[in-house]
């Protein structure tokens, strides 16, 4: 990792120098594309990372020898190609490959492939429900449409639904106007997207739960509810928009891990001026007179600035760094009640052979894409039902992919990495969060057995293996609950409402203090857009 | 109608989407998959094979091979030590280019060049004079290029020699799995990369052998359609489309020149008489009109054309050949062509190669491209830009 080292420094061993305009706390690559932003645009940008190594949840790190794991996060979609283009950043090293496709083995020995192959994919389909294949197109035209219309949305700073300002004004008639541009049938699909269940809204379209099932699974990634919760359709959308070279409902594996990413806009940072800085735990941010002036890093060191910039979530930014006797009362309670319940963990494998699913055996592009344990909606409410009540899933949905075998940087000649994204694994389990320690390794265990029961060579071939829960992504990085997305991405936590109604503009209500990681508009996934519109709002207002 | 090249049978039972195209007369495989998006990236990021037998090979031997080559092409062959490959190009007597490729110095008596188009003909109107003999080996070596960045892990796996002392345009006899081989360290898609130069006898089993060593760095075999787009991205030209063979043009127009292909640095003007040479000194001497460029199209603007039609902006996967106009920064003068492009996954821009007046052909210069969206003519801002596009720290090293 001598690399990262030259990137960004430990603290302790290299004091930064220099007066900084702005000092951004944390080095996700939030964090980064900010200070990238800032920099470029000539101010004088110190990164705070709290780890040894930079990337947030979006890191890659050598857990074992040999192996590198995207130990949080583990797929790209939603980076936004702007940012890459504006940061120019494929120039430090952001390379993405994309998954070549979703496959779903079924218990009883069946399976379905869906891939980039039209042709291919309608005959795979048509195997469970002809009707479906012809609908499937339609479906996904119907959400290319709108994921282009709620593109604006994510790629723009959140309306201010109570201001007067021409500006706001000009916003919100333009989001209606976009509206209205949209055909009839649009504006009623448009609308049930925000309101209705995945699954009942992917009914609309289709009839078999063997398609049903591993689609709606989008809806409930990072929340605290089941596909047949009201709201989910909303959040499949969000998986919907995800671009790689222009095409919408693409994916992709960074190179070297999804640290890869976090690395490039580190680099894209320092080549404009940047300095960052690792090892360094912010443990206090300075307010005096209602302003904030810069932070204190453990070992006592307080770094003066004009502006601070947390890429922490709300909770850790307000409650630890801040504290609460500088805040007014509402805002503490509506930061109180925004919901994180973090509900999945994280499962990485090293593996010494490819595994080998019954429902389609051998090797072949099934395995280069990601593949689903979500067999039908029954399924997936089962395992929501456990997580009601405090448990994780006796049987969870599994979100599988194995980048080692189109990056050969990330494991030793024939062997793989396996990452596994488990859900759910709630946060609060009955025991009490606390416990989650003493329950890691029977996640671990569940969530091999789950997947043993599709490809009964797994357990021979596990060398090394890695179990993340959420109170570990609580403690390691820092997600409050463990929630991936720095808060729910349900509907009443987005846009304007997020992180707190009327704070969306990642201004916070402490003077020269700013917002950019996943708690903002638009939040999360490795998407980069809090830290640039945080970034230009800021640039902005001067 | 094509026929096989000794890689056949095993292209083709892999060659699963069944597209194919005519290289030359051979069966040559255009994409092995639908879509072929795994080929790019597994030879972008891992490595791939492609089979490349149907470029056309002579072997020229005897005392005066060197210097009889020297004759013909651009460059002094005599100056390539033993061991060396060199890439260069050849010229009608009035500096015009027939064909490029690359000349191998296999040893002081014996050189072998590889070219896209048959050139035997070409090559004996010079050999009067010269104690040297030539022959046509193109139907009895098979060839394989195998490229990327886990290309050189694989050959060491079956290679009898020191692969990491190889060094780039560098040759060397080996035995690959116990099979006599050429290897040289070239290739067309700016990438590390080796070709390997083998007698038909040996391709199958050196195939077999290449796939089995690269299955645990990921290998995977790619095709032409993917060819053309690293070749683009490592600003490489092509005989047929950025120039044509001199002696098949109608009208001079459609003839080029090596300083406007930007292969200035292939001619060695002074020394003893090379076919071209008093042409190819004037225009040095005078300055040439046009000149190959890269160019890298603005994305804004292609989104807003997409935009007026109610579009998100659409990225055409694969390379085009179909050649534009290019005209200056008004968009009012032609001053150029733009004769293939490609959209260019790892630097995620669309670009292009063209011919373009000299005086618009400096790096940053702004032109306009033709680009057109719903069938309707428009243009987008293109900047000249540095060739290679795409140009790894690992091809060299």
């Amino acid at each position: 990792m001598s690399h990262v080292n030259q990137i960004a420094p430990p603290f302790n061993s290299n004091m930064p120098t220099g007066n900084y305009d702005i000092i951004v706390i944390g080095g996700g690559h939030n964090g980064l594309v900010c200070a990238a932003y800032l920099a470029k645009a000539g101010k004088r940008v110190l990164v705070l990372e709290n780890r040894h190594i930079l990337g947030g949840a979006a890191a890659s790190e050598e857990i074992f020898p040999e192996f590198t794991f995207s130990v949080y996060s583990y797929v790209v979609s939603l980076f936004r190609p702007h940012i890459v283009r504006e940061l120019d950043l494929t120039r430090h090293g952001y390379q993405v490959i994309p998954l070549e496709c979703t496959f779903t083995p079924f218990p009883d020995g069946e399976s379905m492939t869906r891939c980039g192959d039209p042709e291919a994919t309608r005959r795979e389909i048509a195997r469970f429900s002809p009707k479906d294949a012809e609908v499937a197109p339609r479906f996904s035209l119907a959400m290319t449409q709108m994921a282009s219309f709620i593109k604006h949305l994510i790629d723009t700073p959140a309306v201010d639904l109570t201001s007067l300002r021409i500006s706001e004004l000009a916003k919100l008639l333009g989001l209606g106007r976009r509206f209205k541009a949209l055909a009839d049938g649009d504006k009623y699909v448009l609308t049930k997207l925000m309101t209705m269940s995945a699954v009942d809204f992917l009914k609309l379209w289709f009839e078999s739960d063997r398609l049903i099932g591993p689609v709606s699974v989008s809806g409930i990634i990072g929340t605290f509810l089941g596909v047949r919760s009201p709201g989910t359709a909303y959040v499949l959308l969000h998986h919907y928009m995800g671009e790689i070279d222009g095409a919408f409902r693409s994916w992709g594996f960074s190179k070297g891990g999804t640290g890869g990413v976090s690395l490039a806009c580190a680099r894209a940072a320092r080549s404009f001026g940047a300095d960052i800085r690792t090892e360094a735990a912010v443990e206090k941010i300075i307010v005096r007179e209602g302003k904030a002036a810069g932070v204190v890093v453990r070992g006592g060191h307080d770094i003066k600035c004009n502006t601070v910039i947390s890429a922490a979530d709300a909770h850790q930014t307000f409650f630890k760094l801040v504290g609460e006797k500088h805040l007014d009362a509402d805002f503490v309670q509506q930061l109180k009640r925004f919901k994180y319940r973090g509900s999945s963990a994280k499962v990485n494998l090293a593996v010494d052979r490819l595994p080998d699913f019954s429902s389609k055996p051998g090797e072949g592009p099934h395995l280069r894409g990601d593949i689903t344990i979500a067999p039908g909606v029954e399924y997936l409410e089962k395992a929501y039902d456990d997580a009601k009540y405090g448990d994780f899933s006796a049987r969870p949905f599994l979100d599988i992919v194995i980048p080692s075998l189109t990056d050969p940087t990330v494991a030793p000649p024939g062997k793989h990495v396996i990452s596994i994204f488990v859900q759910y694994a709630p946060y609060h389990l009955k025991e009490g969060a606390a416990q989650w320690p003493a329950k890691r390794e029977a996640l671990g265990d569940t969530v091999v057995d789950t997947l043993a029961e599709y490809c009964p060579n797994l357990k021979d071939s596990i060398l090394h293996r890695q179990v993340v829960t959420p109170w570990d992504l609580e403690q390691e990085v820092g997600l409050t609950e463990g929630n991936i997305f720095q808060g729910e991405l349900s509907l009443e936590q987005l846009g304007p409402f997020r992180p707190v109604s009327g704070w969306s503009r990642y201004q916070a209500p402490i003077d020269q203090l700013w917002m950019c990681g996943s708690c903002v508009h638009p939040g999360g996934g490795i998407m980069g857009a809090p830290g640039e519109l945080a970034a230009k709002t800021l640039l902005k207002t001067g | 109608m094509p026929i096989p090249t000794p890689f056949h049978d095993r292209t083709a039972a892999l060659c699963s989407s069944y597209r194919w195209t005519d290289w030359a007369g051979y069966y040559a495989v255009s994409s092995y998959n639908l879509p072929n998006d795994s080929e790019y990236y597994s030879l972008r990021h891992a490595a791939g094979i492609i089979d490349i037998s149907p470029l056309f090979k002579y072997e020229v031997s005897g005392p005066d091979a060197a210097l009889f080559l020297s004759r013909i092409m651009t460059k002094n062959i005599e100056d390539i030590p033993i061991g060396r490959a060199v890439y260069c190009c050849w010229c009608d007597d009035f500096g015009k280019i027939i064909d490029d490729g690359t000349v191998f110095r296999l040893d002081n008596e014996r050189l072998r060049v590889h070219t896209a188009e048959p050139m035997l003909a070409w090559f004996e109107q010079f050999k009067r004079g010269f104690d040297v003999s030539l022959e046509d080996i193109s139907a009895k070596v098979a060839a394989l290029a195998i490229q990327g960045p886990t290309s050189r892990d694989i050959l060491r796996q079956i290679s009898d020699m020191d692969v990491d002392a190889l060094a780039y345009y560098q040759l060397t006899m080996a035995q690959l799995d116990k099979l006599p081989v050429l290897i040289s360290r070239t290739g067309y898609t700016g990438d590390l990369g080796y070709e390997i130069w083998m007698d038909n006898a040996a391709a199958l089993p050196l195939w077999d052998a290449l796939m089995s060593a690269g299955k645990p760095f990921l290998l995977q075999p790619f095709g032409l359609d993917v060819l053309d787009i690293a070749r683009i991205e490592a600003g490489l030209i092509l005989n047929g489309i950025e120039f044509h063979n001199a002696t098949h043009c109608l009208v001079e127009s459609q003839k080029s020149t090596p300083f406007e292909l930007g292969l200035g640095w292939t001619v060695d003007l002074d020394r003893e008489p090379f076919c071209g040479q008093q042409a190819l000194k004037a225009e040095q001497a005078t300055g040439s009109q046009l000149a190959l460029v890269g160019l890298e199209l603005d994305w804004d603007e292609q989104a807003a054309l997409y935009a007026k039609h109610g579009l998100p902006v659409q990225v055409h996967p694969g390379a085009w050949r179909s050649g534009v106009p290019v005209y200056n920064n008004d968009g009012r003068r032609q001053i150029g062509k733009a004769t293939s492009g490609a959209w260019s996954p790892m630097i995620k821009k669309n670009l292009a190669l063209a011919a373009v007046d000299t005086r618009y052909a400096e790096i940053g210069t702004r032109l306009k491209i033709e680009y057109t969206v719903e069938y309707q003519r428009e243009t987008v801002t293109a900047e000249v830009a540095s060739r290679p596009f795409y140009n790894p720290e690992h091809k060299r090293s």
